[in-house]
């Protein structure tokens, strides 16, 4: 009895927290209806035979068929290894990072964020030009007479690798960056002035403390590595086939959508239980980042796995922070330290030179596109012969190339927008309002971030068969905004965490209504976090391929849709003259909304 | 009494960042079992002398000795010496006990013993009962104890603290003055002890480094700097000053000079006063007495009493003087006695000895 009265106390109070909640439903809904809606029926549909009746049979023919296993063997070991690499070589950047001047970081952070939002394709094509049978790489080493034959650098493992640690990279080196950043400076240093050489103070304390964020890159990079197409595709051999392959060729050949959803589940499968021994090892918590995740508690690992871990962890990077420091003793011992005269880290300069080594094979491979769209020759070839526009005047003079790049930009620009006005909404309450299950509405916003984005694309493609949007731009828009909506709440989201609510309140007390508040005071503040979200939504569309290839064809294509079918077919200087393109138009985009989001957080802050 | 050994030696220790001087020409000395403050405003280079003698930031020229050795470059590991930091800089992710045997540890020392000295150093800051725990779930006063336990612990030649109460609420503070001050006498440890809180350095210290600009301005004990300081802004960073403008008439022991307005002061020089020159007079405000009528007083000034701030145990009294200056007088609150209103004319007077002439400076920027 007393549960009912309280029941019927509570509503006014919480109908009211919903209703003021309004301004996220419209994105709610269409994160429902466009996201998780299809993808859970494509899902459930592969338990279903082409009756409509319940059956395992897409599983059974998976688990007989011995190639399926097989690519999902060999998905795990390119994942595995493109993660161990990445981690390996974004290591170095990420301490450089973190623990120079705020100039160079700042530039430094750009050089890494640039190839972060550089297509997949341009990155992909970029590498083929450097790395082929004629390319830039082989000629260097013929001529200097090092080999006597071309090099195989790509079409083989050794392709995949180089593409796709050079795609995960940035994300590797992002990720580890944010946990860096918040390990105190003094540690180290009160770690030397307690007794600790060199390298005990950096294993034990340093290194120790970044573990969270070296697994969270590891993690993400895996996952995100698992639903990888494009660079297998395009740089790997017969045998580098990874699973979002072969759900391409069953969507793409058999149009059999059950047993892609099959395949799906079984991607999904894999990631979840990647998620879950992490979480039993480190906890999710460290996935978020921050202070807390550098207080990875001791003795919060429970379980025996994690104890162990835990235990031969510790041995192990006392081992190393031993190893080091005996290697610095046989350097002493040769070049001895004097107290009487100053001394050069020469520890620090090799890590200068690893690191701009590493951002270099990050940001460099891409220039080389530019040169070679001038060539005056009809091979790509390095160095570029002559000089020449032919192949701009080629890209201009195809119908096919043209609409594209004009549906490619209608698409991104309506997608921005779309993006920026439910995005930036539902910030407003995601920041603003207590909200009953807030953390899970986020990850539900958030989720398409983390899911293979071919699961998305097929779904879609299943969604958009029935109800005729196959091929419409309404549909690349609807799909695209999936994609790009993260990145609106994620940016409009941390400039509003910095802004001081009072001044708005101060706005009302003068005498504003809630509507003038927030065109005259509120989003002049925050605009450039705001039309930074817009420019990073704009780039998500403009860049995606995965949506694009199933919901786009023949007439209706988009630009990387384009080049993917140019790219399978036929290699020529028209693909260096629209990856320029793309390069000069998504670094534009990307170095304005970077300026336009530091300042906004500066001025914020 | 024999001269106590000397730990710490600087000389002419100088660093450049670019075009900016943090610090110039520092020469300072620090015996076994003193306590040394720097004491300056942010920017004065107090933290940067600090990190030097740590060894955390190279000076550009000059020389560190630590106990007898020569350690200007030497890193950080091999210099015996413990650092409290600001924001204590324990190790997150080790519990307290870890963090206290760290030191040992690095220094190959056998776990047993490792075991008695975390014990007894914990005994010592009173807080045995913390071992296990983690940083994070102490008090900051906890914290500020175990810093200083990680650091004892090993016994270093010297202990640099900087600004080590910074971070604790003001009744906290003058609880860990009090401790800190006590092991210093109780475990004869040698401190250099960085603050921009003059209370604090005057409360805690044997003798006070001031510094202003990258330079030292004086070096004594607080008394000294107190009573004597050697130049204006020793006289405004320490305490209150009436600063008055005047020139030297008359120069010798005791000076003679024409103040502001037709006033003629009498006031205690350092011998460099020449007749002619401009000088400032110094003056505390606890050393002025407001005069009843007639009474007699080596200097005497009159004015109009603009503003009377009643503060408990003292009352301070503003008082105008004719030509602009504003003098500030502290005095024991009388209570039942009849106090000047605000507006009537006010003698105030002080004797020669407590007026101190010091040359006037151009100000250094």
């Amino acid at each position: 009895m007393s549960g009912a009265a309280s029941v019927a106390a509570a509503p006014p109070l919480s109908q009211s927290a919903w209703a003021r909640a309004w301004p996220i439903y419209p994105l709610l809904f269409f994160v429902i209806g466009i996201f998780i809606y299809p993808v859970a029926q494509i899902l459930i549909l592969s338990f279903f035979d082409s009756a409509g009746h319940f059956s395992l049979a897409n599983y059974a023919r998976i688990a007989t068929t011995p190639v399926y296993l097989q690519t999902l063997i060999i998905t795990f070991e390119i994942a595995g290894w493109t993660t161990g690499l990445a981690m390996l070589a974004g290591y170095p950047v990420a301490y450089l990072l973190a623990n120079s001047s705020a100039r160079m970081r700042d530039s430094l952070t750009l050089l890494v964020l640039m190839p972060f939002w550089t297509s997949f394709l341009v990155r992909t094509f970029a590498w083929m030009i450097l790395l082929g049978r004629n390319g830039a790489a082989n000629r260097l080493l013929l001529s200097l007479g090092i080999v006597d034959e071309p090099v195989s650098f790509i079409y083989n493992f050794t392709g995949v690798m180089i593409g796709m640690v050079h795609a995960m990279l940035p994300l590797a080196i992002l990720t580890m960056l944010s946990v860096m950043q918040s390990i105190d400076t003094n540690l180290v240093k009160a770690a030397r002035t307690l007794g600790a050489r060199g390298g005990q103070s950096f294993w034990r304390i340093y290194f120790r403390l970044s573990l969270p964020g070296l697994a969270a890159a590891g993690l993400l990079v895996f996952i995100t590595a698992l639903g990888f197409f494009i660079t297998p595709a395009l740089l790997g051999g017969r045998r580098e086939t990874m699973i979002s392959q072969v759900i391409i060729a069953v969507i793409q050949e058999l149009l059999n959508f059950p047993f892609a959803g099959a395949l799906a589940v079984l991607l999904l499968v894999a990631a979840g239980i990647v998620f879950y021994l992490y979480d039993r090892l480190l906890g999710m918590s460290t996935l978020s980042g921050g202070a807390s995740a550098s207080e990875l508690a001791v003795r919060g690992a429970s379980s025996a796995i994690a104890r162990a871990g835990a235990f031969f962890g510790e041995r192990l990077i006392a081992v190393l922070g031993w190893l080091s420091d005996r290697l610095g003793d046989l350097w002493d011992r040769l070049f001895p330290v004097r107290p009487d005269r100053p001394h050069r880290g020469i520890s620090r300069m090799i890590l200068w030179i690893v690191g701009l080594l590493i951002v270099g094979f990050l940001c460099l491979p891409s220039l080389f596109v530019i040169p070679v769209s001038f060539t005056s020759g009809t091979f790509i070839e390095f160095p570029p012969q002559g000089f020449s526009l032919r192949w701009y005047q080629t890209y201009l003079g195809s119908g096919n190339w043209v609409n594209a790049t004009i549906r490619s930009f209608i698409v991104a620009g309506l997608t921005a927008v779309v993006s920026t006005l439910l995005g930036s909404a539902a910030a407003f309450v995601l920041v603003r309002q207590r909200l009953f299950g807030k953390v899970a509405i986020l990850s539900l916003i958030l989720a398409p971030l983390v899911l293979p984005r071919l699961i998305i694309a097929v779904a879609l493609f299943y969604l958009y068969a029935r109800l005729g949007l196959v091929g419409t731009i309404l549909g690349l828009v609807l799909g695209h905004t999936v994609l790009a909506v993260p990145y609106v709440v994620i940016t409009v989201m941390a400039v509003l965490k910095t802004y001081d609510e009072r001044l708005d309140q101060a706005a009302w007390s003068l005498g504003a209504n809630k509507l003038q508040t927030l065109y005259r005071i509120t989003l002049p503040q925050i605009r450039g976090g705001v039309i930074a979200g817009f420019l990073f939504a704009f780039i998500t569309s403009f860049d995606d391929l995965t949506v694009a290839l199933f919901v786009t064809g023949g007439s209706t294509s988009t630009l990387p849709r384009q080049m993917w079918n140019d790219l399978l077919l036929q290699v020529n200087p028209t693909l260096a003259a629209v990856s320029t393109v793309i390069l000069v138009f998504v670094t534009a985009f990307v170095i304005a909304a970077e300026m336009l989001r530091r300042r906004a957080s500066a001025r914020a802050g | 009494m024999t001269a106590a050994r000397t730990k710490l030696s600087i000389r002419g220790a100088t660093k450049h960042y670019g075009a900016v001087t943090a610090l110039a020409d520092a020469t300072l000395e620090l015996s076994e079992g003193e306590f040394l403050t720097l004491l300056g405003p942010s920017g004065s280079g107090k933290t940067t002398l600090l990190m030097m003698v740590a060894g955390l930031v190279p000076p550009s020229s000059g020389e560190v000795w630590i106990d007898g050795k020569l350690a200007t470059y030497a890193p950080p590991n091999k210099r015996d010496i413990g650092i409290v930091f600001q924001n204590y800089a324990l190790f997150p992710h080790l519990t307290v006990r870890e963090n206290i045997a760290f030191p040992l540890q690095m220094r190959r020392m056998a776990p047993a013993r490792i075991e008695e000295e975390v014990k007894r150093v914990l005994e010592i800051v009173r807080l045995p009962h913390v071992a296990g725990r983690l940083p994070r779930e102490l008090s900051g006063g906890q914290q500020q104890r175990i810093a200083l336990a990680r650091c004892i612990v090993y016994r270093p030649s010297i202990i640099l603290m900087d600004e080590p109460l910074g971070a604790l609420d003001r009744q906290l503070r003058d609880q860990m003055q009090l401790e800190i001050k006590e092991l210093h006498g109780r475990l004869g440890i040698t401190v250099l002890y960085v603050t921009h809180d003059q209370e604090e350095a005057m409360a805690m210290s044997d003798r006070i480094c001031l510094m202003n600009n990258g330079r030292i301005e004086q070096i004594g004990t607080p008394q000294e700097l107190y009573f004597r300081p050697k130049s204006v802004f020793v006289a405004q960073f320490l305490g209150e000053s009436n600063i008055l403008d005047a020139t030297v008439r008359l120069a010798g022991e005791t000076v003679t000079l024409a103040g502001p307005g037709d006033m003629v002061l009498r006031g205690r020089g350092d011998g460099t006063a020449m007749p002619g020159d401009a000088v400032k007079v110094i003056i505390r405000p606890e050393r002025l007495r407001v005069l009843s009528e007639d009474e007699p007083a080596e200097n005497v000034a009159s004015g109009t009493l603009k503003e009377t701030v009643f503060a408990g145990g003292v009352t301070r009294y503003f008082v105008a003087l004719p030509d602009g200056p504003v003098l500030s007088a502290k005095q024991l609150s009388t209570g039942a006695r009849k106090e000047p209103q605000l507006g009537d004319t006010v003698r105030l007077g002080w004797s020669a000895e407590h007026a101190l002439v010091l040359p006037q400076r151009e100000a250094r920027t």
